[in-house]
């Protein structure tokens, strides 16, 4: 995958640094979402739109579940006017799947602009999914005007300080972070001392062997801090996380899949199910990326995840709502 | 983008002085001071332009969010802190006292500008 970012730009129609062929690459790997499986410990990722190629072949592990990120929906330019409709086609994908997951994370930015109506909307169209709980961190666009409150009161129910929170699995610890509030000037993305207190005392009595998956809005790992694609306290996160043998992060925020593999962190962002941003640095921003009507739903995508118990990192793929 | 980048310098350096028509100076400064002038930022591909604007004391600038993204004007030192700006929304702030007046995208936290009052 991450050989795909040193495409050359071979011929750039709009002069938004973004030609057909980077359209089409970026396109292949995207996803309203993903399928996560973890399996033997180790998490698998499926784009949504793989699936039919991928499920026949693959164990879905002793647990598996969504991840959704950047529904944005009040969004209305060119680049998707049906935000509506796309997390839809996303939702009918997670519906298709079999054995339905266990749950759906949503990694932020479900609403565009934090206006009720907008989370009103991504709630009524969540219900009509086969996973019953959803769980979100809020990405920059959840905490407009209010530092969160509204995102709190909606979402927030159990959770600690500004929203992060932990749940057990099937064994794996999934942790929820929020990266999103008190943004300082020229900065990244922030956790926050309280939050990383809180991290490290959740984790300082769990087994070096139970897998960990993190879900945060903003990368943990600097994607391209150039666009604020990062997190400026992250490198103490993963410390508390260091003594893990699996230890899984799952990013929204980017609208385009990546992953890396450092050591024992697998770090993965996912599609928007809204509309698709550039490559970092391929573009003068990053604004959001206008792609043809029908090209629009294979940028868009979800992100599954299987587990099975064993030893090993957790892995993801993207898929499309193509 | 390069034009008004360029424009803004040239009223700068002529509201200020900073050529040599000195009696032209004299006239911009008094006219400055009997009506407050209006300053625009505008905000396109998620930066403020001009990023450093100089004006005198009882300006208004007026940001304009030209961008499909949302985006805030919030002073760094908290003396001022627009609502989030959706495409084309404005906010107006009128500085008072000389100063220096960093800010920045509370969102986007990389856009960064500074208005001068002097």
């Amino acid at each position: 995958m991450a050989g795909k970012l040193k495409d050359e730009i071979l011929y750039d129609h709009n002069h938004d640094g973004i030609d057909r062929r980077g359209f089409l690459k970026c396109m292949a790997w995207a996803g309203t979402g993903a399928l996560c499986v973890m399996s033997g410990g180790v998490l698998k990722s499926y784009s949504l739109s793989r699936l039919p190629e991928l499920s026949a072949k693959e164990d879905l592990g002793e647990l598996s579940f969504v991840q959704i990120s950047d529904s944005h929906m009040g969004f209305n330019k060119p680049a998707n006017p049906d935000v509506a409709g796309t997390l839809k086609a996303a939702v009918d994908k997670i519906n298709a799947l079999s054995p339905a997951p266990e749950f759906m994370l949503h990694t932020g930015d479900i609403s565009h602009l934090s206006k009720p109506e907008e989370f009103d909307t991504v709630d009524q169209i969540l219900k009509g999914a086969k996973p019953k709980y959803v769980f979100y961190v809020p990405g920059e666009h959840d905490v407009l005007n209010d530092d969160g409150k509204q995102f709190l009161e909606r979402y927030g129910k159990g959770s600690k300080g500004g929203g992060w929170y932990s749940f057990e699995k099937k064994g794996a610890h999934f942790i929820g972070l929020v990266n999103v509030m008190n943004l300082k000037a020229g900065g990244l993305g922030t956790l926050g001392h309280d939050q990383l207190e809180w991290l490290e005392d959740d984790v300082r009595h769990l087994k070096h062997s139970t897998p960990i998956v993190v879900f945060a809005h903003i990368p943990l790992w600097s994607v391209y801090p150039e666009w604020g694609w990062g997190t400026e306290d992250s490198a103490q996160a993963l410390a508390y996380l260091k003594k893990f043998g699996s230890v899984t992060v799952l990013n929204g925020h980017i609208h385009q899949v990546m992953q890396k593999v450092e050591g024992n962190v697998t770090f993965h962002t996912a599609c928007s199910t809204a509309f698709p941003q550039p490559q970092p640095g391929k573009a003068d921003s990053p604004g959001p990326m206008k792609v043809p009507a029908e090209q629009l739903k294979s940028v868009l995508g979800i992100t599954d995840v299987n587990y099975v118990q064993g030893q090993q990192a957790l892995a993801v793929v993207d898929s499309t709502l193509a | 983008m390069r034009r008004s980048v360029s424009i803004a310098v040239l009223a700068v350096a002529l509201v200020f002085g900073m050529g040599t028509i000195a009696v032209s100076q004299k006239n911009f400064l008094a006219s400055a001071q009997e009506k407050p002038a209006t300053t625009e930022v505008k905000i396109d591909n998620f930066s403020f332009g001009p990023a450093t604007l100089t004006v005198p004391v009882g300006t208004s600038v007026t940001w304009t969010n030209r961008d499909d993204i949302p985006h805030t004007v919030v002073s760094t030192e908290g003396v001022f802190k627009s609502k989030v700006l959706d495409t084309d929304e404005k906010f107006t702030f009128t500085f008072s006292k000389a100063g220096n007046y960093p800010y920045f995208c509370s969102i986007h936290p990389k856009m960064t500008g500074k208005v001068i009052v002097q």
